[in-house]
């Protein structure tokens, strides 16, 4: 089977990558990459451990083919942090204990930062609903979902502080 | 050192510091099963039965061992054969000659999905396509995949040499029934005969998987001079090394195994798959090689927990003193022995008070995948029979159930059928708080009702090793064989910081190797916290005494004359009298003098006790569809002591939402062919975060005097009373009475309609 080469930018850095026509993104990711934050728990895209951004979109890197990531910006887990600068969804994951086993937290960390991004200021029926393409066995979501609206609470309050005059 | 009698003596026991492996886990960097790799690594796959029940006459690999990239072959040929011996695991044992044919199948093949052979090749891809080319030859046997076809006289037979235990006299023909318990104290039949009132049901329940994300995977390398390494997820790293070594019948000194980071195991993970495979795989192929399923894999071949039938008669007198009851449960245990049977059975009624009871249970097999533990194992089946009995004789009887389940809870001192005392027990605390919780009487909306159930788990406590050293800086690393499952490295790091009396960050904790440590026993029976905990807190109690004895030395005092506190060496007596050493200036001067500080402790935790739980809970019903939707539960617990609440909570949030999952919408469904047909998360339908509201706790706290700091266990409580719970919220919703499960909508629209016509 001819490999292809794939060139993609991923989490802000251009990366060239060799790719099986049939291997999926997140088996690039993981496999020719190294970014094993992204995990796979179903293959079909049932569990959202594997969600990454790409073009803006969320996506289940498990249903995208490595090639359809040419020319596309691909976020993940690895690039949510600003440096070691956690992100304030990671921090209140932790704050909150809002993981468990933490093997789903990526996909919920990464699916949650799109829901903000999009929906600042989201219920907790929204927060949910957004959520329920992510599975996680452990916590019952409880403290996943009271870490989203914490997280969302304190984005709200930086982004207008730092909109106030000095 | 005795449980304190305030939990306000503590500076951090029940605090909520962030996990010292948090970063790593919301920053995708920690190492997960499917995540290691190995220098020089090959991939491998597993060829899996179509049939569930098979005699392998021939296996021909030829075309496949030509195949460009593949390295080496395995089947059931390659496994010596096994003797017939139980090991003990975290909450019953493992038998390595069934651990052995689980792993391959050796002569026949007992479920859909059942290993036959396997293959390693330089990618996944070339191994699944050699997989493609192997040619078995199968002799398809008759299946059995229910619980009257399989015990019936001339049912197919599993295995031929499984004789009932527990019959008297001994069958003298093979059967699929290992084994019929009972368990009795007085005479419930009397009991019954002569009662006011009686309630009997038949329950029924599906299997269930424990569902866990992250789906079995290991690394494995075995060099021709024996030793080998396996980097594998578990709940036991000692156990994978005690199976693999029992299964390929090789010394366990010469299998080292290192824990890697698990995503879930909820019982699911306390035996093996696929680490022997891997290992034959990699001997045969010179290369370190990868195994890992995919989901439909982890459903069809891994798990799950037994479902079964349980039939129950109630009886009580006109004021609610239940006075006899009779249990008979049978438990379909998948392709080997062993489905829970005896804690289904002592789990069963364990938190009431009942002068006359019989439990019996049957451990029966199918051809389905061998099950394992699932978080309070064979507890939820039989106490959802119960706490639906008692909430059909609250109704009969007039009576509120919470009062009904105060009148028999067990209290301190009662004997139950284990014939022992309950100690510090606190069964009747749980249900007082759930009666004064708002939740309980709070007005219900239209098509709405509320249920509530109770349930008990024993706990357990067993072997553990810890090592707590102090490096010359004056931090402290404590060292465990115990997989962090949940949080347990933060309730380490506060165990040792709340002893040493130093900062919580002071500490950090490692989970060492099965080469690097003394052995422990798995993470499995709500153990972890309580027995590893208890041998952290003594090896930090013994570095207390060797610095206090050090920094006498140096004062030239007697041991009396040095105490501890705040993290330092005071000094009592003598010239020094009122002179301090830090735990970072005595650890600056260890190596000048007596040597480097550290201790070790190795010990059997004895003195647990049962944990038990109140959940409340209320449903809507749709009329138009059957849907039931969670409009509000609460969860009531006897903790013991709670380390690190969020973690305590945690662990009753997420054990009452796989509950509402068993009874609303999960289960295994069999083709007539004895298929799987729904082996993926589309099909097989655990809650998401849509299903389910918020999830009130309520952590009771009385502590258990046998730990240091009074913990009782906490992780397996929560998934026994929701399936009672939320069948008694949706039988008081319709008035219809809720006996099987699961309650799904096209089973509720169907009884809708019935009660119509």
């Amino acid at each position: 089977m001819t490999r292809m080469l794939i060139s993609a930018t991923i989490n802000g850095d251009a990366c060239d990558f060799l790719a099986d026509p049939a291997d999926t993104l997140l088996d690039a990711l993981r496999d020719e990459l190294g970014l094993t934050g992204s995990k796979e728990g179903c293959g079909s895209g049932d569990c959202g451990a594997c969600t990454v951004m790409m073009d803006g979109d969320m996506v289940c890197s498990c249903l995208v083919l490595a090639a359809e990531a040419e020319g596309r910006v691909i976020s993940t887990i690895e690039g949510v942090a600003d440096g070691s600068q956690l992100h304030p969804i990671q921090r209140k994951f932790l704050e909150l204990g809002a993981l468990q086993c933490g093997f789903c937290t990526p996909g919920f960390i990464v699916a949650t930062k799109a829901l903000l991004d999009r929906n600042p200021d989201p219920s907790e029926s929204e927060v949910r609903y957004w959520l329920a393409g992510n599975l996680c066995r452990c916590t019952g979501y409880d403290k996943i979902v009271h870490a989203v609206l914490d997280a969302a609470a304190e984005m709200r309050q930086d982004h207008q502080s730092r909109r106030m005059p000095a | 050192m005795n449980a304190p009698e305030s939990k306000r003596a503590f500076r951090l026991v029940g605090t909520r510091p962030v996990r010292p492996d948090g970063v790593d886990k919301v920053t995708g960097k920690a190492l997960y099963g499917p995540d290691f790799v190995a220098a020089g690594m090959i991939h491998g796959a597993i060829l899996r039965s179509p049939h569930p029940h098979a005699r392998i006459k021939s296996i021909d690999t030829r075309k496949a061992e030509a195949l460009a990239g593949v390295k080496a072959v395995v089947t059931g040929a390659d496994f010596p054969s096994s003797t017939s011996h139980e090991i003990l695991l975290g909450e019953g044992t493992g038998n390595v000659r069934y651990a052995s044919q689980n792993c391959m199948a050796q002569g026949k093949a007992l479920y859909e999905g059942h290993a036959v052979a396997a293959i390693a090749a330089t990618s996944e891809a070339v191994a699944r396509a050699a997989l493609e080319l192997i040619e078995v030859d199968y002799e398809v046997l008759p299946h059995v995949m229910d619980i009257a076809s399989a015990m019936a006289s001339d049912a197919p037979l599993l295995h031929d040499d499984i004789f009932t235990k527990g019959l008297d006299p001994k069958p003298e023909r093979a059967s699929n029934v290992p084994l019929r318990f009972t368990t009795a104290r007085g005479d419930p039949a009397a009991a019954i005969a002569s009662a006011h009132t009686v309630i009997s049901g038949k329950f029924t329940l599906l299997p269930v998987h424990q569902g866990y994300i992250e789906p079995h995977a290991c690394v494995a390398s075995w060099n021709s001079d024996g030793q080998g390494q396996i980097w594998a997820s578990s709940q036991g790293a000692f156990m994978i090394r005690e199976l693999t070594a029992g299964i390929l019948g090789i010394s366990q000194a010469n299998i080292r195994v290192t824990p890697l980071e698990i995503g879930g195991g909820f019982g699911g993970k306390t035996t093996i798959y696929l680490e022997p495979v891997a290992m034959l795989l990699s001997r045969k192929s010179g290369r370190p090689v990868r195994l890992a399923m995919r989901r439909d894999e982890v459903f069809r071949a891994s798990g799950p927990a037994p479902g079964g039938e349980v039939e129950i008669t109630m009886a009580a007198d006109a004021d609610g003193t239940i006075t006899g009851v009779e249990l008979e449960f049978k438990l379909m245990g998948g392709a080997f022995p062993g489905s829970d049977t005896h804690p289904a059975a002592f789990s069963a009624l364990a938190h009431y008070n009942i002068a006359n009871c019989r439990v019996t249970g049957w451990d029966v097999l199918c051809n389905m995948a061998s099950t394992a533990a699932y978080r309070a194992p064979g507890a939820p089946q039989t106490v959802f029979a119960v706490e639906s009995c008692i909430d059909e004789l609250a109704i009969k009887l007039g009576i509120d159930p919470i009062d009904l389940r105060l009148k028999n809870a067990v209290r301190p001192g009662d004997i139950g059928l284990m014939r022992v005392p309950a100690g510090e027990v606190g069964y009747v605390e749980c249900l007082e708080a759930a009666k004064a919780h708002p939740h309980w009487s709070a007005p219900l909306g239209p098509n709405q009702g509320r249920g509530v159930a109770g349930g008990v788990w024993g706990n357990y406590g067993g072997s553990s090793t810890v090592v707590v050293s102090v490096a010359d800086d004056g931090s402290v690393l404590v060292t465990t064989g115990s997989p962090d499952i949940g949080g347990s490295r933060a309730s380490m790091a506060i165990m040792a910081a709340e002893t040493l009396e130093i900062a919580y960050e002071q500490v950090r904790v490692n989970i060492a190797d099965t080469s690097s440590i003394g052995f422990s026993m798995l993470t499995g029976g709500s153990r972890t916290t309580f027995a590893t905990g208890k041998a952290v807190v003594e090896a930090c109690e013994a570095v207390i005494a060797d610095l206090c004895g050090r920094a006498a030395a140096m004062w030239g005092v007697d041991a009396s004359g040095a105490v501890w506190r705040d993290g330092a060496v005071h000094c009592l007596a003598g010239e020094q009298k009122d002179q301090v050493l830090t735990l970072r200036e005595l650890a600056a001067k260890a190596n000048f003098g007596k040597g480097p500080i550290a201790a070790e402790i190795s010990l059997n935790a004895t003195g647990i006790l049962p944990g038990f739980g109140v959940h409340i809970c209320d449903t809507e019903v749709d009329p138009e569809t059957g849907h039931v939707a969670i409009v509000r539960y609460t969860a009531v617990q006897d903790v013991g002591t709670a380390i690190h609440p969020d973690y305590v909570e945690g662990q009753m949030q997420g054990g009452a939402a796989q509950g509402i999952g068993w009874a609303l919408s999960e289960g295994y469904l069999f083709d007539k062919s004895g298929r799987m047909e729904n082996p993926g998360f589309l099909d097989y339908r655990m809650p998401v975060c849509s299903d389910l509201p918020m999830i009130a706790t309520v952590m009771i706290e009385k502590p258990n005097p046998a730990h240091p700091y009074g913990v009782k266990g906490v992780g397996e409580v929560p998934i026994v009373p929701p399936l009672g719970a939320v069948a008694n919220a949706v039988s008081r919703t319709i008035g219809l009475r809720q006996r099987d499960l699961p309650m799904t909508p096209d089973r509720v629209w169907s009884q809708l309609q019935a009660a119509k016509a």
